[in-house]
């Protein structure tokens, strides 16, 4: 968990501003970063808003028999997608700490969050 | 992305294993290592210790993440766990020309790669 120390830059940026459960906004982010990240290109991702949930520690796949996301989440490392930033006011509105969340991010203030989209050649929303 | 419908089965050790259409293993738990091995034997691979180490690599990493990883991240994990010298593609290749990321992960009974190339 660090504060923003250098420069953010990639190819890719993938922003996820939706809760993690009821739609497939998460597996679809996570599938396009991953294919993303297999081409070769440079990925991020951004947690915004609703979105900010999908981090939180202690999911599990539940009754429905689906995987659930945090493995792929602890996969992307292997995928050497690194720079996970995300919004600490979102996070503050939500009553949630860095501590609660389940990976080491780069927390980014609502007001600097142009910095992040500036150094992204493409942008993804979701 | 995994099918669950077999289309062609394959006796090994007197239980018949199903297979999709690409040669998958259908069902995970029926894979044992004399599953790889009939598998294997099938295309002509023939697989030695070398194969099996990345074998191992394989089910470790689906066992940990729950997906079966594109040649990228399975060249990361072989360095992880068998050295640097072994972490590269080509020494994937070598052992399982055409598509190591695909045949690896059919050989050791996992779902095909979903972001596989």
């Amino acid at each position: 968990m660090s504060e923003i120390t250098e420069v953010p830059h990639g190819d890719l940026l993938v922003m996820l501003r939706h809760a993690p459960h009821g739609g497939l906004w998460l597996r679809e982010a996570l599938d396009l970063a991953l294919v993303g990240a297999a081409f070769g290109q440079s990925v991020s991702l951004l947690l915004m808003g609703d979105g900010v949930w999908a981090l939180l520690q202690g999911q599990g796949p539940g009754p429905l028999g689906q995987k659930g996301s945090h493995s792929t989440f602890e996969m992307l490392e292997m995928y050497d997608i690194e720079r996970l930033y995300i919004d600490s006011d979102s996070l503050e509105e939500r009553g949630l700490i860095r501590d609660d969340l389940l990976l080491p991010v780069i927390e980014v203030p609502t007001s600097e969050l142009s910095t992040v989209l500036a150094g992204h050649r493409q942008i993804f929303n979701f | 992305m995994a099918t669950t419908q077999a289309t062609r089965y394959i006796t090994v050790e007197d239980r018949e294993i199903g297979l999709d259409p690409e040669g998958f293993v259908v069902d995970m738990t029926a894979w044992t290592p004399a599953v790889a091995e009939a598998l294997a034997a099938e295309e002509g691979r023939e697989l030695t210790p070398e194969h099996w180490e990345v074998l191992e690599v394989l089910r470790a990493f689906y066992a940990r993440y729950e997906n079966a990883p594109a040649m990228r991240p399975l060249v990361k994990a072989v360095s992880q766990a068998l050295g640097p010298d072994k972490g590269r593609s080509l020494h994937l290749m070598r052992l399982f020309p055409d598509s190591p990321a695909k045949v690896g992960a059919r050989l050791a009974g996992l779902p095909k790669p979903t972001n596989c190339l």
